[in-house]
């Protein structure tokens, strides 16, 4: 009998598990600790609730509630001086609590500082779109829907951006498999011939490491290649692109008058 | 076998022309200035644009997936098909963002070599920028010349690392090699003859009719804009904003040498080709401030961390705990510790950032690649409106764009 997986994470595993290994934790410091931060997060914290704050590697991290992330970051961007959102994406807890997690990346280019502002939704749940307050939330709000399906209210333009407008499915889950899902294996098959020819053609290899015997196209065997389609047969093929006594490319090269240059003038 | 009418998808223009008489054309994907695999589609009022749409993901090979499925040290040589131009801005930015991680201190020579790598990968993009630029707007001239001052850097990339595109030679905690004999001696050359060439290239560009008809006042960033936007590197110093991540957030040996940062105030493209051309300037001063560094340096190359890192070859094939550790961190990977990072760089496209989410186990629960090219081309949509159409090329050019980059 095959081997149950779990789908809900199909992504690389250990495969080895040391008992007597403890994973350490990277210290998660009090902001007391941070001037600049202390008083950001008191700030932040007369007009909004803040579920949680600290320091991690010099950055503030806060956690939010979901519909404050507007307001939070127009009071961010226009009462703390964070200017720049420099990155804006999500992560897959879908596994482990059904939630996923949002993060954006800030910069205050006047205070030399950078923080994240995160917070948990539910994974039918919508989030306002903040393209109005950073712009550059634009696409990254885009990118953040087509990996992985998440809504956004408000946004003027949502649409996949890297993934064609009709794949199936969300890339960056952890239940998406690495190679593709079997949408994905006929995706172009029926794009380009159409749905009828699934027999004719086969789905598509999505695997770049497997290689197949009796296929020449893929380097499997050189020096046996065959036309496409004919059997396969342990003939050796010619692979001189030169005819016997024929073309040279080169007509009027004269090896003895040639030289190696020493160095690089 | 293949029906004609098959690959008439039905996102395609089918209406060239409206009522309005505004037109509609597709710039690209197969465009040669398009410089990759962008798609813009241009809503044109007579030569003007009047609305843009950067559609992108014809280069996506899904390199956040892969890193989810890859341990550490696996993913490095695939950050090199990022910024394919500058590779080693890419695998820095990557083994940084580890470092960080995992809490390694890298040895002194190990860090001169780094930055000499990183300054020569700018020279080589800057050099690449202004070739390809000045190629798009009629400069022909230019490009040949660029090219072969990029050809000696690129060699100087082989001499160390036997690789001239996708270096790879820098790797978590460290470099795999000391710099081969020879190889100071060859780059001081370099060195000595760059700052001629790039006289030559301001000779033949600063005051050339053509290249400031085609630059002056054309793709003009308001510094707001490009705060909003998220520019960043020589995008965002264009627009008079000085932010430049070597200074501001010193990694390396970047608080020990001195250099500035250029700015342009006219936030316009020739601006920017000023400042590309000062920035190239700066990182030969750099790299010669380097080159005594690097002979006060100890032999040491890779951290020591036995937890993470290998030990050297030398104790590997002498000592049966290195051997044996060794074997257990490339079969199974480093396990760093439980937390998240997010580490800026500054690539010489802008700020390459890492987000790293860590949940102990030898592959990454979450990496996100902040690549600057990424956020310069979601601008275009606010830039390119009002331009015609013959700017638009100028402004794709000068964004510096690469797609390896932007599409992942």
């Amino acid at each position: 009998m095959r081997k149950y997986f779990d789908k809900k994470n199909v992504q690389a595993k250990p495969y080895y598990t040391d008992r007597f290994h403890k994973v350490p934790h990277i210290p998660k410091e009090d902001i007391a600790t941070d001037e600049v931060f202390a008083k950001d997060v008191k700030d932040l914290e007369s007009s909004f609730f803040i579920k949680e704050a600290y320091i991690q590697k010099g950055q503030l991290v806060i956690y939010i509630n979901p519909k404050d992330n507007v307001e939070v970051l127009k009071f961010l961007r226009d009462k703390l001086s964070y200017n720049f959102l420099s990155e804006h994406s999500a992560i897959d807890w879908l596994a482990k609590s059904g939630e996923f997690e949002i993060f954006y990346q800030l910069l205050s280019t006047s205070k030399h500082k950078r923080m994240r502002v995160k917070f948990f939704i539910k994974e039918k749940e919508e989030i306002k779109t903040v393209s109005n307050i950073y712009k550059s939330a634009d696409w990254a709000e885009r990118e953040m829907y087509d990996m992985f399906g998440i809504c956004i209210v408000g946004h003027h333009y949502m649409k996949r951006i890297l993934m064609p407008d009709d794949w199936y499915d969300h890339p960056l889950r952890k239940t998406y498999p690495l190679h593709g899902d079997e949408a994905a294996q006929w995706y172009e098959v029926d794009k380009i011939f159409g749905k009828e020819y699934r027999d004719v053609i086969g789905p598509e290899e999505r695997d770049s490491a497997k290689i197949v015997q009796e296929d020449t196209y893929n380097f499997s065997r050189i020096k046996h290649e065959v036309p496409f389609g004919a059997p396969y047969s342990d003939e050796q093929t010619q692979t001189d692109y030169q005819e016997e006594g024929g073309i040279v490319i080169v007509k009027k090269l004269k090896k003895s008058e040639s030289k190696i240059l020493k160095e690089r003038r | 076998m293949q029906k004609v009418n098959r690959l008439q998808p039905f996102f395609e223009n089918l209406v060239f022309e409206r009522d309005d008489n505004h037109m509609i054309i597709n710039f690209g994907p197969q465009h040669p200035s398009s410089h990759g695999q962008l798609r813009l589609i241009l809503e044109l009022d007579g030569e003007k644009v009047a609305k843009a749409v950067p559609d992108i993901g014809y280069l996506h090979r899904g390199m956040e997936k892969m890193a989810e499925n890859m341990i550490y040290n696996e993913f490095l040589p695939t950050t090199d098909r990022m910024d394919y131009i500058a590779s080693t801005s890419n695998n820095y930015g990557f083994a940084l963002a580890v470092e960080r991680l995992l809490d390694l201190d890298v040895p002194r020579r190990a860090k001169v070599i780094r930055m000499m790598l990183l300054e020569l990968s700018r020279i080589t993009s800057h050099l690449f920028w202004l070739a390809t630029h000045a190629l798009d707007v009629g400069a022909m001239t230019i490009f040949l010349y660029c090219f072969r001052e990029r050809e000696f850097a690129m060699d100087l990339f082989e001499d160390y690392c036997g690789a001239r595109l996708t270096h790879s030679a820098v790797r978590i905690g460290g470099v795999p090699l000391d710099l081969p004999k020879g190889w100071l001696e060859n780059l001081a050359k370099f060195l000595d003859k760059l700052p001629n060439d790039i006289a030559d290239y301001e000779g033949l560009l600063d005051q050339n009719r053509i290249w400031k008809m085609r630059l002056e006042d054309v793709g003009i960033i308001t510094p707001k804009m490009a705060q909003s936007w998220g520019c960043s590197g020589p995008m965002l110093r264009g627009s008079g904003i000085a932010w430049d991540l070597r200074k501001e957030e010193p990694y390396e040996l970047y608080d020990e040498v001195e250099f500035d940062v250029p700015v342009s105030e006219t936030c316009d493209s020739y601006g920017r080709y000023k400042l590309h051309m000062k920035e190239l300037r700066e990182s030969i001063k750099i790299l010669q401030q380097l080159i005594p560094m690097y002979k006060e340096t100890g032999p040491e190359l890779m951290a020591h961390a036995p937890s993470y890192i290998s030990a050297p070859k030398e104790q590997i094939m002498t000592q049966n705990y290195s051997l044996m550790q060794h074997f257990v961190l490339v079969t199974q990977g480093m396990r760093p510790p439980v937390g998240e990072v997010y580490v800026a760089t500054e690539s010489p496209k802008g700020e390459l950032g890492f987000y790293i989410n860590s949940q102990g186990d030898p592959y990454p629960y979450r990496l996100k690649l902040r690549a600057p090219s990424f956020w310069h081309t979601s601008i275009l949509q606010e830039l390119l409106v009002g331009t015609y159409l013959a700017d638009v090329v100028t402004i794709i050019g000068n964004a510096n764009i690469v797609f390896g980059e932007i599409d992942r």
